[in-house]
């Protein structure tokens, strides 16, 4: 399924890109951090919420097609 | 009621004419009895000999102004508010400039100052704005809020 992905703050910096379209046989939010845990051990060290379609997910969401996923690290607004 | 519906996020600092200009729009709310105001300052921490100098700020922006706009609805529910304004900057402010501005109006103090400290508290939590802090010798680190 594809999937549109937006990276921000040290895991944008990290991955070295801000978003990309991927397209990977998943289903849930679950499957999504397995993938980039596996692919990017680096983001082990960081804690990071996902958000599909702009609200935080649980790793039970299931995804969609064209889904907008973003990675989020720890925020620091204020 | 005031409910305007704008962007919250702005670029660059929060300038104290800015401020002073938003209390002058005010005088014709006579309605309003207390006027409360929180400012978010940029810290010049210090950590192993290096100081910040400035922090950058970035955001996921169509779900940050979202999140604002939730808790701007829940202040206006949760308390007796006749105005409320957000302000958070995005780039590069230095230290010693004004980052976030939150300035609640009501007619008895107790609900403009306890919107504002919820209000705070929500913006900490709740909003994807991420701060790169800036050190004097160009290093930098990611800023996480406690």
């Amino acid at each position: 399924m594809k999937i549109k992905m937006k990276y921000f703050g040290m895991i944008a910096e990290s991955l070295g890109k801000e978003e990309e379209t991927l397209d990977l046989d998943i289903k849930m939010v679950s499957d999504l951090s397995d993938y980039f845990l596996s692919e990017f051990s680096r983001l082990e060290e960081m804690n990071f919420q996902i958000s599909v379609n702009l609200n935080i997910v649980p790793a039970q969401f299931e995804l969609s097609e064209n889904d907008e996923v973003a990675l989020l690290p720890a925020f620091a607004g204020g | 009621m005031v409910k305007k519906k704008k962007s919250v996020l702005t670029k660059g600092a929060i300038s104290p004419e800015i401020i002073a200009q938003s209390i002058a729009h005010h005088s014709v709310g006579t309605d309003i009895g207390a006027h409360d105001i929180f400012l978010g300052q940029v810290r010049a921490d210090t950590a192993n000999d290096k100081t910040v100098t400035a922090i950058e700020y970035t955001a996921y922006e169509e779900m940050a102004e979202a999140k604002f706009s939730q808790i701007r609805e829940s202040a206006f529910a949760k308390f007796d508010l006749i105005c409320l304004h957000i302000l958070h900057s995005l780039g590069k402010i230095n230290a010693g400039e004004i980052c976030l501005f939150v300035f609640t109006s009501s007619a008895h103090r107790t609900d403009a100052m306890a919107a504002t400290r919820y209000i705070v508290e929500e913006i900490k939590a709740d909003v994807p704005v991420f701060g790169k802090e800036i050190f004097d010798n160009k290093s930098h680190q990611w800023k996480v809020n406690k």
